[in-house]
């Protein structure tokens, strides 16, 4: 599996260290309702088709990617820096 | 204050050669973490200007007189053997937590991709080219000059690094030889 860095190019997937779901990106306030946490912790959606999670490339250029794919075919369709989507972090 | 005697990270090591092939330590005098902040990236260039730089794009290096900068990361840049003073970046000093490896000779790309997992021939991995990448386990800044690689490994791990390359070396020089 390869990932294409928007910065480094085409990598080995041994550079990249996964975290999990997109919904890391979208933390609740601190006072938000529990059923709030409770999605943002614990509650994952295991999709046959695209699916969207995040990757940090560690030995490479140390950006978070927002990668998107799909757990059928294994198509790697996008890759986002994290740090340039809207709202992402500074 | 009485001058000390700096010692490098790899000293008391030879160079390893192997034929044409030749594995070496480079001594820096200096690397500093260039950082533009945000909106600062003009009047960065106008600090840079003196020394005949330009804040670069990602996987590449200029050289110039002896000094270069290298894209080490997203708005992150290294710079080496020179000092700048400006308010347009964050400035870090990394002198003492890198050394610096050269391979040079042909079949150098041969034993780099044997560690490496990148495309490191000439028509791909041209001179001026760098990356961010890890040398087996180890995180790394990989350049292209005209005649040479070189590598920035952190300073605690330059041993490793040199007994890597070394050994992959040998295992290239063997196979040539047959």
């Amino acid at each position: 599996m390869r990932l294409t860095c928007p910065l480094c190019g085409p990598r080995d997937r041994r550079e990249f260290h996964y975290l999990g779901a997109e919904e890391y990106l979208r933390r609740p306030a601190a006072e938000a309702a529990s059923a709030a946490w409770d999605d943002y912790l614990h509650n994952r959606d295991n999709p046959a088709g695209e699916t969207r999670d995040l990757w940090y490339h560690e030995a490479g250029c140390g950006q978070w990617l927002l990668v998107t794919r799909d757990t059928v075919s294994h198509d790697i369709r996008k890759v986002e820096l994290v740090a340039t989507l809207k709202g992402g972090a500074k | 204050m009485p001058k000390l005697i700096a010692k490098t990270p790899l000293s008391g090591l030879w160079p390893v050669t192997h034929r044409d092939l030749s594995l070496s330590e480079v001594a820096l005098d200096r690397i500093t973490s260039v950082a533009p902040f945000r909106g600062q990236e003009k009047a960065l260039a106008k600090a840079l200007k003196p020394l005949g730089l330009a804040f670069l794009a990602p996987n590449s290096f200029a050289e110039k007189a002896g000094v270069r900068l290298v894209w080490t990361g997203r708005d992150q840049a290294f710079l080496i053997n020179a000092v700048l003073e400006t308010p347009a970046a964050a400035l870090t000093d990394q002198s003492d937590g890198w050394a610096c490896l050269r391979l040079e000779g042909a079949g150098a790309a041969d034993v780099l991709m044997r560690l490496y997992p990148l495309d490191l021939r000439a028509q791909v991995f041209a001179p001026g080219q760098a990356a961010r990448a890890g040398l087996n386990h180890m995180a790394s800044v990989l350049m292209r000059t005209e005649t040479a690689f070189e590598l920035l490994v952190f300073r605690s791990m330059a041993r490793t690094a040199w007994a890597e390359i070394a050994e992959a070396m040998q295992h290239v020089a063997a196979r040539r030889a047959l």
